[in-house]
């Protein structure tokens, strides 16, 4: 781009924009094709175009442009009326200059691009061989129908081309992906594109990293008023606290008005629906009206990014999938055309963006059968759920109701990425659909990353952040009656909640802290991926702005932080992040990306009977399938050695690393005396050890009372000897000591593990349970 | 050739790290203790509004880890585009070293030693190892 002249680069930035605008005209035009000023609006672009190419030498662009303009000009002047046919050689035409434009980008030149095809098209419209040309228009539209390849959704429909000029054609349009891209590019550069050309000369560009920092500053200026606000309530100095209130009041507004220069209207990215929506509706024969209200409401401009791609997800699912075809749609008593709204509103200090259709809506049954059929859930676990719930499953990785895999959607990009990359800006997606009327999708997205407003918690000695968007109401637990009003069911802690059954997480388990003894607790109840839980924390500090740090790499594998802030009083306190914390902790939605450990923790699940039961310390015991243990043994105390921080065995002629299992599940144990039990796994040549408090049994387990509540490292527990007992997760205790643990594997691992299954018979190992 | 370090002391070891990589050193700030993290890992502090992560580089060089409330001088290392602090019991001086004062690790000093320490300079007093400090704070 550097060697690219200023002039040309005006040039392109400026035609980038007239041409997003021209998409626009062109399909209302079609709607509305009496319309003066969009006629006029669509000549004047063309024809600056077809001006500045002829005089920057462009010769292919400026052909192009000219034979477009000469059939403009027809428009204009009444000669000729717009119709379908018209507009697609029009959008064919832009879609040409896009390439060239792209071309002349990223290479300097407009070499590559065929442009014969396109004018030979439009001079046919143009020399009224319409007529034979609109009967073979109908051909090629449903070839894109029936044909399983079809050219690129993105690409414009490619009708009407006349036999000869026919095969180049579409090798142009093929190329066109590659040279889009620096394209996009360029847009984002430009912060502040004028929507009207009236608005051009009271507007400025700014660079974009320059309001990036401007917001980074900003965010340490709200820091430090915090930090002023603190120090003068704890002062008496009249004068201070007058001062303070005004630099308060001054951040305030400051920091509204450096948000509102990155602020963009969702038009942004809403102005490329129209046509999305046209090209989509033909390719899949459906008749779709498109409504966008609230064009106006305005994001953050790295916001608007990240939500673009997931709102034109949820567009083309609605035509592919949701809206019927006109057929069906009269054949249920609906109008032909079905309504697909984009309503966007500022509600609760979030903006909501909502895709709406009137199709046929989503079936919790079909969904249900869906889940079933791929495995995500099993029956027993979707009878417990509710319908609104069984909906939410679509959201599920490797979800797809689509029953014919479509071009369009359905490709197994689903509707899990569009929530990853909405809850991965702080936002979330609901979905509410009605058999037969229609569906909407919500998607509710903060107004700004930067600085975020949230509730500042006690847990043990530390200060912890939660978004305020997850937080639904606090609870107070009484002192004298939190044993009370917290019950149990097996081992999970629940809370009547206004009558139904509020599930309970205590952060200080999720930390791996000791749990306080405080004699007060709070729960806070929060809302992640339509799942509510209670968070019980030790006290609520306070409600406050916070300016979001990102975490260094070392700690963003940890999950359960979202990032760090800065406290009033210059401490740091960890973000929450609410969702891995409810994905970690809530029945069903462990997702495990390992297949090996997925593929073990199966196994384990579902052969094992035999269970050793191990004690590590605070009274807590924890039970491991006995069929993947090798050994049991009793070692000195003075065996363990220090290897870089690892504490490893000498070990039958192996050095073997140990873990202590108390730690690895948050427990503390007692340290032992002279001799330490030792639990041994070995799985071809790599051997891990596992040190416990104590080795108590070794039981049958009759598969009556288990709980499915889950924890880090944990299957679930169990009712044994009369005693809750915590069912080990083996593989992913074993993967934290020796990462390497399972990569031997041949590609069945149940075969390997059913081979341990006699080592651990070994009658020394029966000998040792007496330890 | 010569090349200036800045020295500091861990346990009862003087370790030296080339001055361009040192952006300062510290008193001793409040640490936030980070839950689950890694081990080595000694928590958060505010250093003028940037929140920075603290290596505690004791259980890696085979020593006990320091107590998480335990004061600590801090040296602060630019790695990457980011700024790591060390945590050391004392700072000392910068010092002028001449190369043919440096001798590269023994054989028998472990793997996993070998990785952090790229040498040592034979001092009048002792001797002063020499760190790696990417290696030292890979994540």
């Amino acid at each position: 781009m550097d060697d690219i002249d200023d002039i040309v680069r005006e040039f392109l930035i400026e035609s980038y924009e007239n041409l997003d605008q021209l998409d626009q005209d062109l399909v209302a035009l079609e709607g509305a094709p009496g319309s003066r000023d969009l006629l006029s609006s669509v000549f004047r672009t063309i024809h600056t175009i077809k001006g500045t190419s002829g005089f920057l030498a462009f010769s292919d662009l400026e052909r192009v442009a000219h034979v477009g303009e000469s059939l403009l000009v027809e428009l204009r002047d009444g000669r000729r009326e717009m119709d379908q046919h018209t507009t697609d050689v029009l959008l064919r035409m832009v879609d040409t200059i896009r390439d060239l434009l792209g071309c002349i980008e990223s290479t300097g030149a407009e070499s590559g691009i065929e442009v014969d095809g396109v004018i030979a098209v439009i001079q046919a419209a143009l020399d009224g061989t319409d007529v034979t040309e609109a009967a073979d228009a109908g051909t090629p539209d449903h070839a894109v129908i029936a044909a399983p390849t079809p050219a690129p959704a993105a690409a414009a429909p490619t009708p009407a081309a006349p036999a000869p000029a026919a095969p180049p054609a579409p090798a142009a349009v093929r190329v066109a992906p590659a040279p889009i891209k620096p394209v996009a590019a360029v847009q984002v550069d430009v912060p502040d594109a004028p929507t009207s050309r009236a608005t051009s000369d009271s507007s400025i560009r700014v660079d974009v990293d320059l309001l990036d920092a401007l917001m980074r500053q900003v965010g340490e200026l709200v820091l430090v008023r915090n930090q002023i606000a603190q120090l003068a309530g704890s002062d008496s100095d009249a004068e201070l606290t007058r001062s303070s209130q005004r630099l308060s009041l001054i951040a305030s507004e400051l920091q509204e008005g450096v948000m509102k220069t990155r602020m963009q209207p969702i038009d942004h990215i809403w102005s490329k629906m129209p046509r999305i929506v046209r090209d989509l509706s033909s390719a899949c024969g459906r008749e779709v009206r498109l409504d966008m209200i609230g064009g106006d409401t305005e994001l953050d401009r790295s916001l608007l990014e990240s939500v673009k791609d997931p709102l034109t997800h949820l567009v083309r699912n609605a035509i592919d999938h949701g809206i019927e075809s006109a057929a069906d749609r009269l054949a249920a008593g609906k109008p032909s055309t079905g309504v697909l709204t984009l309503r966007a509103y500022h509600a609760g200090g979030q903006v909501m963006v909502e895709v709406r259709d009137d199709g046929a809506g989503i079936n919790p049954e079909r969904v249900a059968a869906k889940a079933i059929e791929r495995g995500l859930k099993t029956v027993e676990q979707l009878e417990a759920m509710a319908p609104a719930d069984l909906l939410n499953l679509v959201f599920l990785p490797g979800f797809s109701t689509a029953a014919a895999v479509t071009n369009v959607s359905g490709r197994g990009v689903g509707m899990d990425v569009v929530r990853s990359n909405i809850e991965s800006i702080g936002g979330a997606v609901e979905v509410d659909s009605e058999v037969g009327r229609g569906t909407t999708w919500r998607l509710r997205i903060p107004l700004t990353l930067a600085i975020m407003p949230a509730l500042t918690v006690r847990s043990g000695s530390e200060i912890y952040a939660i978004p305020q968007v997850n937080l639904q109401e606090l609870v107070a637990l009484d002192t004298q009656k939190t044993q009370e009003a917290i019950e149990h069911i097996g081992s999970a802690e629940v809370y009547r909640l206004r009558g139904s059954l509020l599930p309970l997480v205590r952060l200080s388990d999720v930390l791996g802290q000791p749990r306080g003894d405080a004699g007060s607790a709070v729960i806070a109840v929060l809302q992640a991926d339509n799942q509510r839980f209670g968070l019980v924390v030790d006290r609520v500090l306070n409600n406050e702005e916070i300016v979001v740090k990102p975490l260094a790499a070392q700690l963003k594998s940890i999950g359960v932080f979202a990032g760090a802030t800065l406290m009033g009083d210059g401490q740091v306190a960890l973000i929450l992040d609410v969702q891995t914390i409810a994905r970690r902790t809530l029945t069903g939605e462990i997702v495990d990306t390992d297949q090996r450990a997925t593929a073990g923790r199966a196994t384990s699940s579902a052969e094992v009977n035999e269970l050793l039961v191990v004690g590590i310390g605070s009274g807590r015991r924890v039970a491991i399938p006995l069929a993947l243990v090798t050994r049991l043994e009793l070692i000195a105390a003075d065996r363990v050695e220090l290897v870089g921080g690892h504490e490893v065995i000498q070990y039958r002629d192996a050095i073997v690393p140990i873990s202590r299992l108390a730690r690895s599940l948050g427990s503390y144990d007692d340290d032992a005396g002279e001799e330490i039990p030792l639990v041994v796994f070995t799985r071809g040549a790599r051997t891990v050890a596992m040190v416990v408090s104590e080795i108590v049994e070794i039981v049958s387990d009759d598969g009556a009372g288990h709980s499915t509540v889950d924890d880090i490292g944990l299957l679930g527990s169990i009712v044994l000897s009369g005693r809750v007992t915590e069912l080990l997760d083996v593989p992913a205790a074993l993967t934290q000591v020796d990462p390497r643990f399972y990569d031997d594997a041949s590609d069945d691992p149940s075969a390997e593990l059913g081979g341990t299954l006699a080592a651990g018979l070994d009658p020394r190992s029966a000998e040792m349970v007496g330890v | 050739m010569s090349t200036q370090y800045v020295t500091f002391r861990i346990g009862e070891a003087l370790y030296g790290v080339e001055v361009m990589r040192i952006s300062e050193t510290l008193g001793h700030h409040p640490r936030t203790p980070v839950p689950l993290a890694p081990m080595g890992i000694a928590g958060l502090v505010n250093l003028r509004g940037q929140v920075v992560l603290t290596v505690d580089l004791r259980p890696r060089l085979g020593l006990p880890p320091l107590a998480a409330d335990a004061e600590s001088m801090m040296v602060v290392v630019e790695v990457a585009d980011d700024s790591i602090s060390l945590l050391v019991d004392e700072v000392g001086e910068v010092l002028t070293l001449d190369e043919d004062q440096f001798e590269s690790p023994p054989d028998t000093l472990g793997a996993d030693l070998r990785e952090l320490i790229t040498g040592a300079f034979k001092l009048e007093t002792g001797l002063l190892l020499t760190l790696d400090v990417d290696a030292a704070l890979a994540a």
